[in-house]
């Protein structure tokens, strides 16, 4: 046993000596990656993002891309540690406000968090830190939650799901024409039956119906922002009713790999994407996907942030700047589709064309000519206010303004012809 | 024989039962392997990363306890380990495999959750907070007692039955995180009377979190004087050691292990009310977040001793919050960081064969090593 120890220990002393050996070499140069601490001299912003999942989620990739994009458009580097810190994986639980504090302590002046369910706890966290500007992106409560430096922004993403929806549109055109398809049955798999899903699908199947005005379409809930089983599930469960294009508001390939597995099989259908191009996982099924680019978001705040100017409580904008597109068009996407794409862009950027048009959709077969917003925060089961908001009628001029009194959808409206198959 | 055994070759290393281990001995073997495990991680980080080991272990020591906010996160979420742990304690210790710590926590968790949004403004906070004690304590101890009475009863196996639990109380949690979901799409409760706080730990010396530690600590030391000096805790010590030994002294091992249990559970019941009060003010499927499995390892390695079981506890949290920072500031990913956790549990846990067993290398004499 004894010569067993001894053994024992020279080899933690000669592997010791080595990582010691080690250290002196290479802490010669000193102290690279440390920088951490001491913020540099001359700008003193350091940004934080927090995300929900990491670059393996086309959501989170898009943050996580277009806040580098952003810094670099503004000479930040994205890379320097003591400039932009990146947290990954942050589920939507009081973890959240653990890292928003943690980077508030790090010496953070304006932290971003990418996703809705992180909003109560990045309020919490702005409460205790006045003097760091909190974004939760696609929250909802900035602007009635009364806190100077919460705020919250949000792109016109149902600009561009209303331009992937004509693409669908131009799709299930060509199907009928040819005699393939004879019922224009499409499918949406949506992650949760609130607004801003509403507000996306009810605009993608706007521009589905702007081509083809009889369409009609099913939505079915996974209930989880990112779960590919699930959204596989669905689209699954969509196609076996008929439908002939699947459209989706999650995060994951799953529903895009299903229809292609499906058209593989034989099938006649295709999908419509979010987030990232699905051709390379869907490379016959894949039409196109609504995108955000969150870059322009992130440079229009944090350059009113660098001025120091204020920062207003919502930020939306779309088409106009850029901050939505869609993805390349796939290989089996109709012809004449990429003139419909652009006319529709152009119509939407001069103000021609709006998406939620009120002459264009019925609810319970009336059309509206007044429709009222409340924009307090309330507690559904317990019917307590949170935040006191106001209530305007968001019809004007013949359409409903989505993502103008506030940057986050409030397009609740279940319109005719959508049909959601598991609401609860 | 013994000519003929002599003759026959030993094995290069024998393995054998040690019959008892002196304390500091045994210390020296778990600092070893400690330090081994270090070593080990930081030939893994310099083959993965090329970075130097000393840095990233100096920005483990920085995630856990680089400024005082973190300090304070570290030690909260310690106590809550620790909490667990001391839950856990009697029932292991009678070698009741109580898995079910997770949904234990939960159940303990919705209670109070639930008398924050539903009470809180119609009861001052510091009542709320007894009732909010008291019911969780409660609800722990139904979750704990239903597995103990079908194992003293029925003699059904506990570590399926005790992990089943668990499921129902996520089940549970799931539906109450829908049905209080706020605001409404967001999949979370959200930061229940965020502006009120009531129903909230109050401050205590400007620290948000002291009452966690006041209530664990007391905790901690009322469990070790109850396994130590009650004489239930010595009940709990013969039904652990043989149940034939227990009966055979006049025991009642069905109403020691119900009572056990109870214990087990109400205190678990209760860590779940100082995760929801105390630290986190929501509740979520996560809520639990698998401590009250790594709870069993702060337990057992403690060997029921629950002052030791504060040094586990903050072993391991320092290991995770050391991980989260180093794959943040070096940009690894969270697997790699959790492999150096790996690692180092890997060497603490494998210390103990050290202990209880000794290895004999050929030719040495038995008696070395003692």
């Amino acid at each position: 046993m004894k010569k067993f120890l001894a053994l024992l220990l020279s080899l933690v002393m000669v592997l010791g000596l080595a990582a010691c050996g080690s250290d002196s070499s290479t802490a010669t140069p000193p102290a690279e990656g440390e920088g951490q601490e001491a913020p540099a001299e001359g700008t003193d912003i350091k940004i934080g993002l927090i995300c929900v999942h990491d670059i393996n989620s086309g959501y989170d990739a898009a943050h996580i891309e277009g806040l580098k994009a952003a810094c670099k458009e503004l000479g930040i580097d994205p890379e320097d540690q003591s400039k932009v810190v990146m947290k990954y994986n942050i589920p939507e639980d009081e973890t959240c406000k653990d890292t928003a504090v943690d980077l508030a302590e790090q010496g953070c002046t304006i932290i971003f968090s990418d996703s809705y369910g992180h909003q109560s706890y990045m309020l919490d966290a702005a409460s205790e830190y006045p003097e760091v500007t909190f974004v939760a992106a696609t929250g909802d409560q900035a602007g009635v939650a009364g806190l100077d430096n919460f705020k919250n922004i949000f792109t016109n993403v149902y600009e561009s799901r209303y331009v992937s929806g004509i693409v669908a549109g131009m799709k299930l055109k060509e199907l009928m024409d040819a005699g393939t398809v004879t019922d224009p049955y499409i499918g949406y798999v949506g992650a949760f039956p609130y607004a801003e899903v509403v507000s996306g699908y009810t605009a993608f199947f706007l521009g589905v119906q702007s081509i083809v005005p009889e369409a009609h379409m099913d939505v079915q809930y996974t209930n989880s922002w990112y779960d590919p089983v699930a959204e596989g599930e669905a689209a699954n469960a969509l196609m076996a009713r008929g439908c002939v294009i699947i459209g989706q508001h999650a995060d994951s390939t799953g529903a895009p790999s299903a229809v292609q597995a499906a058209q593989d099989g034989g099938a006649v259908v295709y999908s419509v994407g979010y987030n990232i191009d699905m051709l390379s996982v869907a490379k016959t099924a894949a039409l196109t996907s609504a995108q955000n680019n969150w870059s322009v978001l992130y440079k229009a705040t944090l350059e009113k942030f660098i001025a120091g100017e204020e920062i207003p409580h919502d930020y939306a904008t779309g088409a106009k700047d850029n901050a939505v597109m869609i993805s390349a068009l796939g290989e089996s996407c109709a012809e004449g589709t990429q003139e419909a794409v652009d006319s529709a862009w152009a119509a939407i950027k001069d103000g021609s064309l709006k998406v939620f048009d009120a002459s264009k959709f019925t609810v319970d077969g009336k059309a509206l000519d007044s429709y009222d917003v409340n924009l307090s925060i309330i507690d559904f089961s317990t019917g307590n206010v949170i935040f006191e908001g106001p209530t305007e009628n968001v019809i004007k001029d013949g359409a409903f303004e989505e993502s103008v009194i506030r940057s986050a959808p409030y397009f609740d409206l279940r319109i005719d012809g959508i049909t959601e198959l598991n609401n609860n | 024989m013994n000519t003929v055994m002599q003759h026959t070759k030993d094995p290069l290393l024998r393995i054998a039962k040690r019959d008892g281990i002196a304390r500091p001995w045994a210390y020296t073997i778990r600092i070893i392997a400690v330090l081994l495990s270090l070593v080990v991680s930081g030939v893994f980080i310099f083959a993965v990363t090329k970075l130097n080991p000393l840095q990233v272990y100096e920005a483990m020591f920085d995630g856990a306890f680089g400024t005082s906010r973190r300090s304070w996160v570290t030690i909260r979420d310690a106590m809550m380990l620790l909490c667990i742990g001391v839950g856990l304690a009697p029932a292991f210790k009678m070698k009741f495999w109580n898995i079910g710590a997770e949904g234990q926590i939960l159940v303990g968790g919705i209670v109070t959750a639930g008398f924050m949004r539903f009470f809180g403004g119609s009861i001052s906070t510091p009542a709320l907070l007894v009732i909010m004690a008291v019911m969780s304590l409660l609800a722990g101890c139904v979750w704990g007692v239903i597995p103990a009475t079908f194992k003293a009863f029925w003699n059904t196996n506990e570590t399926l039955f005790t992990l089943m639990m668990n499921y129902v109380a996520i089940q549970i949690t799931s539906y109450c995180v829908a049905l209080w979901e706020n605001p409404v799409g967001s999949n979370t409760v959200g930061v229940i009377n965020q502006q009120t706080k009531y129903g909230w730990f109050p401050s205590i010396f400007g620290q948000a979190n002291t009452l966690n530690v006041i209530l664990v600590m007391l905790l901690t030391v009322g469990m070790f004087l109850y396994l130590k000096y009650s004489k239930q805790g010595y009940e709990i010590t013969v039904v652990g050691d043989s149940v034939n030994t227990a009966r055979y002294a006049g025991i009642n091992v069905k109403k020691v292990t119900i009572r056990t249990m109870a214990i087990s559970g109400a205190i678990c019941g209760l860590a779940g009310f100082i995760a929801v009060a105390g630290a986190s003010h929501t509740i979520s499927t996560s809520t639990a977040g698998g401590r009250g499995f790594t709870a069993i390892i702060v337990a057992w390695l403690a060997q029921f001793n629950t002052f030791v079981m504060i040094l586990i506890s903050f072993l391991l949290v320092f290991l995770q919050k050391g991980a989260i920072q180093i794959a943040s500031q070096f940009n690894l990913n969270d697997y790699a960081s959790n492999i150096i956790t790996g690692i180092i549990l890997f060497f603490i846990l494998g210390s103990e064969f050290f202990i209880n067993y000794r290895v004999i290398l050929r030719g040495g004499k038995e008696a070395d090593g003692k």
